[in-house]
């Protein structure tokens, strides 16, 4: 087996001290960054990503390999900096106004940096403005909103009305989960996406950026 | 009866079953050491952060109509609305497992130790339902004591957003019961702080009066109909007990 292919199974097993020594020996082996991070890491997430939708897995193991990827990645990140190797895109992500519950919204934080995302994580609630005005500055593609209770889901429509009032619709791409949240509301709200699950949100966000 | 319910946290620990229930991991997964591994050091952070405790407080049928009133935001006929003239006894409770387990959750996933943070969560939301257990099972005492329970009655419980019962009825269960003593806040969205807490009535009577069909309007939108194995553990708690009375 190769050192990639090493990784990735390192990496669907959850083992992050391995994932992290063989990134570092795949680094030594002047592999290319880019290459380790695609043929390796993601590669690893997309196999876990794939068995998790079949139900072959489930989600406290995604989050073991979630940890893997992530102890892969922190020796990678200088070099794909240095190199100049972009994210998949920028995603701003947070539970909205008047709202605490932020499990949910880690767990597509964590899958969405698993397939290659940058993601700045704005935490609980949070108010519409601070949405915008961080995608704004962070040029950021998609922004991400999550809500766990009927009385605080509004506030995703008072986050998509203000990318409208600022004419960032089309730029600014809107995507809502969260247990009270369903697609007939998202789009009743005219949010661009609405992810039924943390995975299916990763779709949804891929889709986003690949229509723009 | 107005009092507080205290509790050690290992006596609202879930065991792994239905935590992994709650997860949606079948119990087989149970004998791989890895899943519980997570429970267990899950469970560990729980018994070191939680503080579990509740609070009880007698309540008539006429000052719970008005306490089921709220805001006038309820569905028009729904299952409590039904049962408050019906009932013997009722009693608004509140409990929670504190805010330390709240920050444990947040500090694991800090930590990159998703797996646990998560297991954690959903270890906690099963342990307050044990917490409200545990207040359930202090009322019926109390209601034992007082010679108003017996074999032929049983009890269940309802919460606000939930049933039809719309969740800004939680201002004025809020206002009657004052949670705050046990540390429990209502933030303006109805949400309560620390999270992992419970709200509502008990409702304590004759069995039948709680075997209603989920036929109400408020029904139709409910996703677990998850009263339909509460009132068959509840019949089936009855059904035991009136076989010992024998």
């Amino acid at each position: 087996m190769d050192i990639l292919a090493e990784l990735s199974a390192a990496l669907q097993a959850g083992e992050d001290t391995k994932v992290a020594e063989l990134t570092e020996g795949a680094i030594a082996a002047a592999l290319a960054p880019k290459r380790i991070l695609d043929d390796g890491l993601i590669a690893g997430m997309a196999v876990v990503g794939a068995r998790f939708k079949a139900h072959e897995i489930f989600l406290p193991d995604v989050l073991m390999a979630a940890k893997a990827m992530y102890a892969g990645l922190d020796r990678l990140r200088p070099l794909l900096v240095r190199d100049g190797v972009p994210a998949l895109g920028k995603v701003v992500l947070g539970t909205v106004q008047g709202d605490l519950h932020d499990i949910g919204k880690n767990l597509v934080g964590i899958m969405l940096r698993g397939a290659g995302f940058e993601v700045i994580d704005l935490g609980n609630d949070v108010a519409p403005e601070r949405f915008v005005d961080t995608a704004e500055r962070e040029g950021a593609s998609v922004i991400g909103l999550s809500a766990l209770l009927t009385t605080t889901m509004p506030g995703m429509g008072r986050v998509v009305d203000l990318v409208r009032r600022r004419e960032l619709a089309g730029r600014i791409r809107v995507i809502v989960g969260g247990a009270p949240v369903c697609s007939s509301y998202a789009a009743e709200i005219g949010a661009d996406a609405y992810g039924f699950d943390a995975a299916n949100a990763v779709d949804r966000v891929k889709d986003l950026i690949h229509a723009r | 009866m107005n009092e507080i319910v205290t509790m050690a946290p290992h006596q609202v620990l879930p065991d792994a079953g239905p935590v992994l229930e709650a997860l949606g991991v079948p119990k087989d997964r149970l004998a791989c050491d890895r899943t519980r591994d997570l429970y267990e050091a899950a469970a560990e952070v729980f018994v070191a952060t939680a503080a579990p405790i509740g609070c009880l407080g007698e309540i008539t049928s006429d000052e719970f109509a008005a306490v089921y009133l709220g805001e006038g935001r309820n569905h028009a006929r729904t299952p409590v609305g039904d049962l408050i003239g019906r009932a013997d006894a009722l009693a608004l409770f509140a409990v929670t497992v504190g805010e330390g387990v709240g920050r444990a959750i947040t500090n694991r996933f800090h930590a990159r130790d998703f797996a646990v943070g998560y297991v954690l969560d959903a270890l906690a939301s099963v342990a307050t339902e044990k917490a409200a257990d545990v207040a359930e099972r202090r009322f019926r005492e109390r209601l034992g004591q007082r010679g108003r329970w017996g074999t032929g009655s049983g009890l269940m419980r309802y919460s606000p957003g939930y049933c039809g019962w719309d969740v800004s009825g939680q201002l004025k269960l809020f206002q009657h019961l004052q949670p705050q003593r046990i540390g429990i806040a209502l933030r303006e969205s109805f949400l309560m702080e620390p999270l992992k807490s419970i709200s509502g009535v008990l409702i304590a009577g004759p069995r039948e009066i709680h075997a209603f069909d989920d036929d109400y309007a408020c029904c139709t939108s409910c996703e677990t109909h998850d009263c339909r194995q509460r009132i068959q553990a509840m019949m089936a708690v009855g059904a035991s007990q009136t076989r010992q009375g024998d």
